[in-house]
């Protein structure tokens, strides 16, 4: 079976503790200060700010790549290089961050998802052969194993890495903007696959600039502006005010109200918010929850 | 036709002719990973960066490996400290850092003239290798290589995504100083074939010229180690004949084998990319055609 969120050979349940933790950079600037949250098995959880908020920071220090200045980073219980140890933690990078010319094939890549099993050698055994396979069908890319890439399609390039993580049964999973220059199709099958890996108790973080479809997918949402500006349950963190605060004024702001919208006496008005993804709409006070789920498509509303 | 056996009738060509192959198939291997991260020019850096270590060895009378290992690897850290404390590119700082060294090489050596021949350490001398040089590189040659067949799919990881590589529970840190470090060892051992300037070649043609051949790491390795062995060796025994620096030959080959897959590599060559494009000229030409009253 392809992971479950309770790993009985290991025992450990997913879960991510950040404590006040601050992160400086070598050349001064506090990248991230004092942010705290905590998520638990069976999450999916959407980490939204602009550009430079501390989002990659944030998956940095989670993957150990920098050391915070103060704070504590707990996965499941140990150390984030404990937990790595125990491929507690799966990555699926950017796709910027590939450098789709190296020569490997598809099956090469979904296989590395196993090198964390395998021996000194790192020879794979019948088992790893059979997670490859089971992860590529599940993301419908076992017709493209024998391509090299750079070949693959963005929303196939996605898949291929979305494999990998499945192949490694990481109970956590980190995705670095998976949604960025994939088509509807496979943001919606991406989607299905993380809700089908939330049933079984994995925890999954996930970057988006697609503020619209976050209250699609995510139960859970940390809102981040250099620290933790809010975290918690989407219906009840995910609000205007907070995305307000997060975003301060670079986010795109429409609202329509009085007049252009109703002819009745409603005070109520729509009000969008895009960070030039699919934007978030709010009708009155509370978010048009009632819309259709993919009315914002585009890139620009 | 025995003209042509001569060289082996030489002890001196025939040893010349398996260092040079053990030490191509060497730098071979490493040149797969090298030229992959755009870290070339790490190569010539080290290349250089070894001569005042090698100049200062002779002058202490120490095993000249021990001299070029220890300032390669400062080198190594020089330039990474230049970089963590300075907002200067990749480039600059490695310009900077090299020539620097290699300049103190010159200086050591022209204050010194007895101490070691300048030419024999920037253009090498396979040759005229003593016993003793020829053990050093054997062994460095054999260890390095040995390291890397049981290290290469980690490195590979490292190389390809390290964000993966250290949810795997790699150390991408340690792999990279491991894999700078068999590369300092790598060219101090060709240093004695090629010389400080070549050593570039050998450390990105064979694998430059395996990336156009194929898309599979694994087989870019062999073809690699294969350019890299057999340019070596046959290179070696060429200069006998042409009476030429084996270091020249050497890199010469690699490059007529180089050209070769530049033009003629089934995918990714130069000719492939033409008949792609005209084939999808006639294509078009065809359905105009067709679709013309």
């Amino acid at each position: 079976m392809s992971g479950t969120g309770r790993s009985s050979a290991s025992g450990f349940t997913a879960s991510i503790r950040i404590r006040d933790v601050t992160v400086a950079y070598p050349n001064g600037t506090t990248a991230l200060q004092n942010a705290s949250f905590e998520l638990g098995a069976g999450t999916i959880c959407g980490l939204v700010g602009i550009n430079g908020s501390g989002k990659s920071t944030l998956f940095k220090a989670i993957m150990g790549f920098v050391t915070p200045l103060a704070g504590e980073i707990c996965i499941s219980g140990l150390t984030t290089r404990a937990a790595q140890k125990r491929n507690l933690i799966a990555y699926v990078p950017q796709s910027e961050d590939v450098d789709w010319n190296f020569p490997v094939l598809v099956d090469d890549v979904v296989m590395m998802g196993r090198y964390g099993r395998m021996g000194f050698l790192r020879r794979p055994s019948a088992t790893d052969r059979r997670k490859v396979d089971v992860a590529l069908d599940r993301v419908g890319m076992t017709a493209f194993r024998r391509r090299q890439i750079g070949e693959l399609s963005g929303g196939q390039r996605k898949r291929v890495f979305l494999a990998r993580a499945l192949a490694q049964e990481g109970l956590i999973i980190l995705l670095d903007e998976p949604f960025t220059g994939v088509d509807v199709k496979t943001e919606a099958a991406i989607i299905d696959l993380l809700r089908e890996l939330k049933a079984q108790g994995h925890l999954m973080l996930v970057s988006t600039h697609n503020l619209g479809s976050v209250p699609d997918f995510c139960d859970q949402v940390v809102l981040v502006l250099r620290t933790v500006v809010a975290a918690g349950p989407t219906a009840t963190t995910f609000t205007q005010a907070n995305l307000e605060r997060a975003f301060g004024g670079v986010l795109r702001h429409f609202r329509l109200e009085g007049q252009e919208l109703h002819a009745d006496n409603d005070h109520r008005g729509v009000t969008v918010l895009t960070d030039d993804e699919r934007p978030v709409v709010f009708y009155g006070t509370r978010r048009a929850t009632d819309r259709p789920r993919r009315s914002g498509e585009g890139r620009d509303a | 036709m025995s003209e042509l056996l001569v060289p082996f009738a030489y002890d001196y060509m025939v040893k010349a002719m398996w260092v040079s192959a053990l030490v191509g198939g060497t730098c071979a291997f490493l040149s797969a990973f090298l030229m992959l991260k755009g870290w070339s020019l790490m190569g010539d850096a080290l290349g250089h960066s070894i001569v005042p270590g090698v100049a200062g060895a002779y002058l202490l009378k120490l095993p000249y490996a021990a001299g070029a290992f220890l300032t390669g690897l400062l080198a190594a850290l020089g330039m990474a400290f230049v970089r963590s404390q300075t907002r200067l590119r990749e480039d600059a700082v490695i310009g900077l850092v090299f020539t620097s060294f290699f300049a103190a090489g010159l200086l050591i050596v022209s204050i010194n003239p007895t101490s070691v021949n300048v030419q024999s350490i920037v253009l090498g001398n396979i040759l005229g290798i003593s016993d003793e040089d020829a053990n050093q590189v054997v062994i460095i040659s054999a260890v390095t290589l040995g390291v890397l067949l049981f290290k290469w799919k980690d490195l590979m990881v490292v190389f390809f995504d390290e964000g993966h590589a250290r949810s795997v529970g790699l150390s991408p840190g340690r792999l990279k100083v491991l894999f700078f470090t068999l590369l300092s060892a790598a060219v101090v051992a060709a240093l004695q074939t090629v010389g400080a300037c070549l050593v570039i070649a050998m450390v990105v043609t064979p694998g430059a010229t395996a990336y156009l051949l194929t898309d599979r790491f694994p087989i870019l390795l062999v073809i690699a180690v294969a350019i890299g062995t057999l340019t070596s060796l046959i290179g070696a025994y060429l200069s006998y004949f042409l009476d030429g620096a084996t270091g020249g030959v050497i890199v010469t080959l690699q490059t007529l084998v180089f050209l070769a897959a530049f033009y003629l590599a089934p995918r990714h060559g130069v000719l492939a990319a033409r008949r792609r494009v005209a084939a999808s000229l006639n294509r078009r030409a065809a359905g105009a055609e067709r679709g013309a009253p």
